[in-house]
């Protein structure tokens, strides 16, 4: 079963994310890189570049397929995780520590609170693999 | 009977080595005669600025016999379709027969240089009119281009027409305010692609749990007054005749946006329904899936782009029109050029035209109610497979497939078996895998087009080569997990080499098969 942390927020995208002060830090669940299988390429965006929620800020390319990561919440991204270009097999080791994406610096706090809790989030993966 | 003699598995072609390390100084494939001038340094007769310095060292030293025997042995590793049944869904890899090769090597076309003048091409320029007067007949639309070079951009060319007419008709204002290209979720990715470089911006529609368009999803997206169009794959690439395909039109019509049809699929309609008869406006067809021109290994393709009267002014020029000369002369073919609101010119001369060439002769040697058959057979053919498999395999969609079905790895994966696990084990029964993994909307699916190219006999082996898989999957996992068996090379680590790829020989490198020596 998929290892899905109490004190995260979740996206039916299937990014989760963890908020730090008024920044998310944003990737993708542990469920997602197993359905993907080993990732082997992530192309994310540059300190700087600004996303409104719901937004495509990169992608994820596995032996299987290409897949469009998007961002739960708006705002500015802080940094992005330079390390996973050498080494995207962290996205399938360890999503939610040294797989993490990116950090945005949230323009409007409230988005999180529209996220799917973790209880929640397990739910909807077992309702899409029905 | 126990023959004595034992599988050789230390023969050079079990375990063919780089052309690099098979270099011997000294080796060459050639012998020259003697000089029978003097010898004048190369510094003498090209000053150094224009002498190149390339650094030959490693190249592989070897004798023709070598070289041939290397890529002999290697290409006969490779399975193709003169072998047997290649089921990749959604690429119709049927069979390229012999006699369209034999059309395309005759050699007033074969050497026929295109710049030659109209006058001395015209036979050349009767087979392009020909074969655009058959696919207008084919597809219903009787504008058409047949110089895209390929699927994708036949997809693109007819976008860009998409953007040109609205460009026209809206003006540039209200053509800015159009800028969303509808594609369902199960599209091909290079629909998205068109779509962007044409500077469109996709919406993605929902597909049913039927497998079919969400026509209210579709309701809703055309409702901003914003759609330039739909680009829509029919059947689907889950297989499905999208039956709601008139009502889908009528809706995009009514929104103002036009409906492309990516013709990747038109195996299951040659011969049977129209695109034009069902509201479609501009389509591309690929010849090198439906018409039998080969696909694979560059082809190269060919992607011919249809459309109604309404768009034909759009369409890339040269077009080749058919005049007459005096009042009862023969035909004389023309290429015209004077089409202001084309998109203008998507190929170097006329496209591939060997391509044309084998897709005409497709054409003739069928006849209509050939080509009929064909598609009958196709779809015949794939319903015998999902015949054969539903009861071991998960079949997502319960409509009858047309030329393609798709199953999942939903029971095998109980066990841990995956739908690559299958694909691989596949190919140790003889088999080339189906395409897996795509459409992406469906987990772990396999998608397996037999295409009309085989008889049931073959049909049967695949589904009885399917059927002991899933039995394996349950009795000795294992086995499948770990195929292919019979290959020379065994399963290969596919992430660690998009991860981790050696691109380039380098002299003394440590051995360079990763997994099993075989």
């Amino acid at each position: 079963m998929a290892n899905v942390p109490e004190n995260l927020h979740y996206s039916k995208d299937h990014e989760w994310v963890r908020v730090e002060g008024d920044t998310a830090v944003i990737g993708i669940t542990d469920h997602a890189q197993d359905q993907l299988g080993d990732v082997v390429y992530v192309e994310l965006p540059r300190a700087g570049d600004e996303f409104v929620a719901n937004e495509s800020f990169g992608s994820v390319e596995s032996v299987k397929a290409v897949s469009e990561i998007f961002t739960p919440v708006s705002g500015k991204v802080a940094e992005a995780n330079d390390s996973l270009t050498d080494e995207p097999e962290k996205v399938n080791k360890d999503p939610y520590g040294d797989g993490w994406m990116i950090k945005i610096k949230m323009s409007s706090s409230g988005e999180v609170d529209s996220l799917l809790t973790a209880a929640e989030y397990e739910d909807f993966t077992k309702a899409e693999n029905e | 009977m126990d023959s004595g003699i034992s599988k050789v598995t230390t023969h050079i072609s079990h375990n063919e080595q780089l052309i690099f390390e098979r270099s011997q100084p000294g080796r060459a494939g050639f012998s020259l005669p003697p000089l029978d001038v003097d010898e004048i340094p190369l510094d003498e007769i090209v000053p150094r600025e224009f002498q190149r310095e390339d650094n030959l060292a490693g190249m592989p030293e070897v004798t023709e016999v070598d070289v041939v025997r290397h890529f002999t042995r290697m290409s006969s590793w490779n399975y193709s379709i003169d072998q047997g049944m290649y089921p990749l869904g959604s690429c119709t890899m049927k069979y390229n027969s012999r006699l369209n090769e034999k059309v395309a090597r005759i050699a007033g076309f074969a050497n026929l240089h295109p710049l030659a003048a109209e006058a001395e091409s015209q036979g050349a320029l009767q087979v392009i009119y020909e074969l655009q007067q058959h696919l207008r007949e084919i597809t219903g639309l009787p504008g058409i281009s047949l110089q895209p070079a390929a699927g994708a951009h036949g997809e693109m060319t007819g976008i860009l027409i998409i953007r040109a007419f609205i460009d026209a008709r809206d003006g540039k204002e209200g053509s800015a305010k159009r800028r969303i290209m509808l594609i369902p979720d199960s599209a091909h990715g290079t629909n998205p692609a068109s779509a962007h470089l044409s500077g469109f911006t996709v919406q993605t529609i929902r597909s049913t749990n039927e497998g079919l368009t969400d026509l209210e999803h579709l309701r809703e997206l055309c409702a901003h007054g914003d759609v330039a169009g739909l680009m829509l794959t029919n059947p689907n690439t889950l297989g499905l005749f999208e039956r709601n395909i008139k009502e889908i039109c009528r809706r995009v019509h009514d929104a103002g946006g036009l409906v492309y049809m990516d013709g990747a699929n038109m195996n299951a309609l040659v011969g049977v329904a129209r695109p034009g008869d069902m509201g479609v406006d501009v389509i591309h067809l690929n010849l090198h899936k439906t018409f039998s021109t080969p696909h694979g290994g560059g082809g190269p393709g060919s992607g011919p782009c249809c459309c109604t009267k309404e768009l034909e002014p759009f369409l890339p020029v040269p077009r080749i029109v058919r005049t007459r000369s005096g009042s009862d002369g023969p035909d004389v073919f023309k290429l015209d050029f004077d089409y202001p609101q084309s998109i203008g010119r998507v190929k170097a001369f006329f496209g591939n035209y060997g391509m044309m060439l084998r897709a005409l002769a497709y054409i003739l040697t069928h006849g209509y109610d050939g080509l009929r058959e064909a598609t009958e057979a196709a779809v015949l053919n794939a319903r015998y497979i999902t015949h054969g498999l539903t009861s071991d395999y998960e079949k997502p969609f319960a409509a009858p497939p047309m030329h393609e079905v798709v199953f999942t790895d939903k029971r095998q994966a109980r066990k841990s078996v995956h739908t690559l696990d299958i694909a691989k084990r596949l190919i140790d029964y003889g088999f080339h895998p189906p395409t897996i993994y795509f459409p992406l909307i469906v987990s772990g699916a396999m998608l397996i087009e037999p295409t009309e190219s085989v008889g049931r006999q073959e049909l049967d082996q695949f589904i009885e080569a399917m059927r002991s898989i899933a039995r394996e999957a349950v009795d000795n996992p294992e086995l499948v997990l770990n195929a292919p068996h019979t290959t020379r090379i065994g399963r290969l680590d596919e992430a660690a080499a998009a991860r981790k790829p050696v691109l380039r020989w380098k002299p003394a490198a440590p051995p360079r098969m990763a997994t099993s020596d075989r």
